[in-house]
């Protein structure tokens, strides 16, 4: 355990010294909860006078989940749904940019030697520079979505919307799909990061993350899928056993000995 | 200490890994403990591989090896607790601090007093007053103290050293070859790679000639002899060609010949047959101006070896 700890210090400590990656760390949370807010707070005044029609072209599956709603906070909840996959991508993005360096970045600066040299095993190196990622992109995550509460309390927002974001959906979003989203996404950036020369291409590759998420957010919004308590269970068991496969290959993928010697 | 035997390091190269290349075949080997060896080879020899199969970064293709005792390929974690690595480029954390990348490592390799053992590396490296600064900022020479004491953080019984002082100017070459004649006195048990071979005659007890394979191993004075054998200059104020014959016969005397004016002589013991001659050639009526003995280098030797390395192949 205490060597996954200095990993992760060291992580931390060289990592947030790069103005980019703690910007982009801090500036994602705040642009993902502020953003949402504006919309609500401008969609807010408009929508009560609209009554039903509000509802019109929302997908029919989540119109029926809207019982006991108003078609204005129907509307505003469907927009809030939508804002879920904003936050849920946080956890995909920030451990990208985190973990695509790690393995690439000590080749480059020839401090991967020294490291290997050390008594550290192979898993707690991974687990270090993994926890490095996981971390940072859960609190973010979970920054971003207290000032979103706040902001919704803030801003007095309709009791039904806020109520929908206490539901179990986002609660499972939060506890569990962004977690484990965080670590598959660290896990493939650390594998590119492994694989190849240069920081910036294992940055482009890992982004390619983003792509399902953003997949599922569209398929939403042309009603292929909704976003129900059941689809939640699916996708965070998928995500946990892909995480889980990730894991279990991740050790043996790792082959200390190539990425020393195959590195030109 | 160190031991190898018939150890080899084959890669799999191009790109479908179908070639192969050797790039340490056989080595046998015995670094005994306080013992500073030089592992001595051109580039691309094999020099670094082999450092980094002894501690454990890669495994041997075949052949065995132990550090301490400890056995290549099944102690790795131990060997590398016990050993101090020195590689070839600092691999430094360059935004951080000197006394925080030293302190990263003192943990990782559990050194139970983090803060004594980097700090006291800082000040004997002469690194104390730019403990805050970040790396980035240093000179490869602060850079190169930086990794010696890197590597000694947890006093390790025996330290590999992968050409310490290439690259740096003569003055920072010089600190650091002065702290390692200190780990010599120290009685610390050193396997270093250098190209330097003045730095290696000076430094080590024994030195290997490496190319893929060992090609000799001993002191360089053993190795000089082996080659050449003793020679001693006798120079006179002039060589009355008699006195080649003379010096020739006398006993111990294995050739002499004369080189302007000056009789080269190939001895056993130089210490036991020269005053003969010097009696010799005194009666012979010969003005002797000066005796020394005639050293080749190490260089010599090397690049002798290495020739008929070549050669043979």
């Amino acid at each position: 355990m205490k060597h996954i700890r200095t990993i992760i210090n060291k992580e931390w400590a060289e990592v947030f010294k790069n103005r980019t990656v703690l910007y982009t760390t801090l500036l994602l949370p705040l642009v993902f909860a502020i953003l949402p807010l504006i919309m609500l707070k401008s969609t807010a005044g408009s929508i009560p006078d609209m009554g039903d029609a509000a509802t019109t072209g929302l997908p029919e599956g989540f119109v029926q989940s809207c019982e006991g709603l108003s078609g204005g906070d129907c509307l505003q909840v469907y927009l809030v749904s939508e804002f879920l996959f904003l936050f849920m991508m946080m956890p995909v993005i920030i451990p990208i940019n985190i973990a695509a360096y790690s393995i690439v970045g000590e080749k480059t600066t020839r401090s991967l030697e020294p490291l290997l040299a050390t008594p550290i095993t192979t898993v707690e190196l991974l687990a270090g520079k993994c926890l490095a990622a996981v971390l940072p992109a859960i609190g973010a995550t979970y920054f971003s979505i207290g000032i979103f509460n706040l902001g919704l309390s803030l801003l007095k927002i309709s009791p039904g919307v806020i109520s929908y974001v206490n539901s179990p959906i986002w609660l499972l979003a939060l506890l569990a799909l962004g977690p484990l989203l965080s670590l598959i996404s660290t896990l493939f950036a650390l594998f590119i990061s492994s694989r190849v020369t240069d920081p910036r291409v294992a940055e482009q590759i890992s982004a390619v993350l983003i792509v399902p998420v953003m997949g599922v957010m569209l398929a939403q919004m042309a009603g292929v899928v909704t976003l129900n308590l059941t689809m939640m269970l699916i996708a965070i068991a998928a995500v946990a056993a892909l995480a889980f496969a990730m894991l279990h290959l991740g050790n043996a993928i790792f082959e200390r000995e190539n990425i020393l010697t195959r590195w030109k | 200490m160190i031991i190898t035997r018939g150890i080899s390091k084959v890669f799999k190269i191009g790109k479908k890994q179908k070639q192969e290349f050797t790039a340490v075949d056989g080595l046998d080997l015995q670094v005994n403990e306080g013992e500073v060896f030089g592992f001595l080879g051109p580039n691309g020899a094999g020099k670094t591989t082999t450092v980094r199969m002894l501690t454990c970064l890669i495994q041997p293709s075949a052949g065995q090896a132990s550090v301490n005792g400890l056995v290549v390929g099944r102690d790795d974690t131990q060997i590398r607790r016990t050993v101090g690595l020195l590689t070839e480029s600092p691999g430094m954390y360059e935004r951080l601090s000197a006394e925080k990348n030293l302190s990263i490592y003192a943990k990782l390799y559990d050194v139970p007093d983090v803060d004594a053992a980097v700090n006291k590396y800082l000040v004997m490296l002469d690194l104390w007053e730019r403990r805050f600064d970040p790396v980035g900022s240093f000179s490869k020479g602060m850079r190169q103290k930086l990794a010696v004491a890197r590597a000694l953080l947890h006093e390790p019984k025996v330290l590999f050293l992968d050409e310490p002082t290439t690259g740096l100017d003569p003055e920072a070459a010089k600190t650091v070859r002065d702290f390692l004649y200190e780990l010599k006195n120290e009685g610390r048990t050193i396997f270093m790679t250098t190209h330097n071979l003045d730095e290696a005659e000076r430094l080590c007890d024994r030195v290997g000639i490496f190319k893929q394979s060992l090609l000799a191993v001993d002191t360089p004075e053993a190795l000089r002899q082996r080659l050449y054998g003793r020679k001693v200059v006798f120079h006179l104020a002039a060589v009355n060609p008699e006195w080649v014959g003379l010096v020739a016969g006398q006993p111990g005397v294995k050739a002499a010949e004369a080189v302007e004016n000056k009789l080269v002589v190939s001895l056993n013991e130089p210490e036991r047959e020269n005053p003969a001659i010097v009696r010799a050639l005194v009666q012979a009526g010969a003005d002797i101006r000066f005796i020394g003995e005639l050293r080749h280098s190490l260089e010599q030797v090397y690049l002798e070896l290495l020739h008929s390395d070549a050669e043979g192949r």
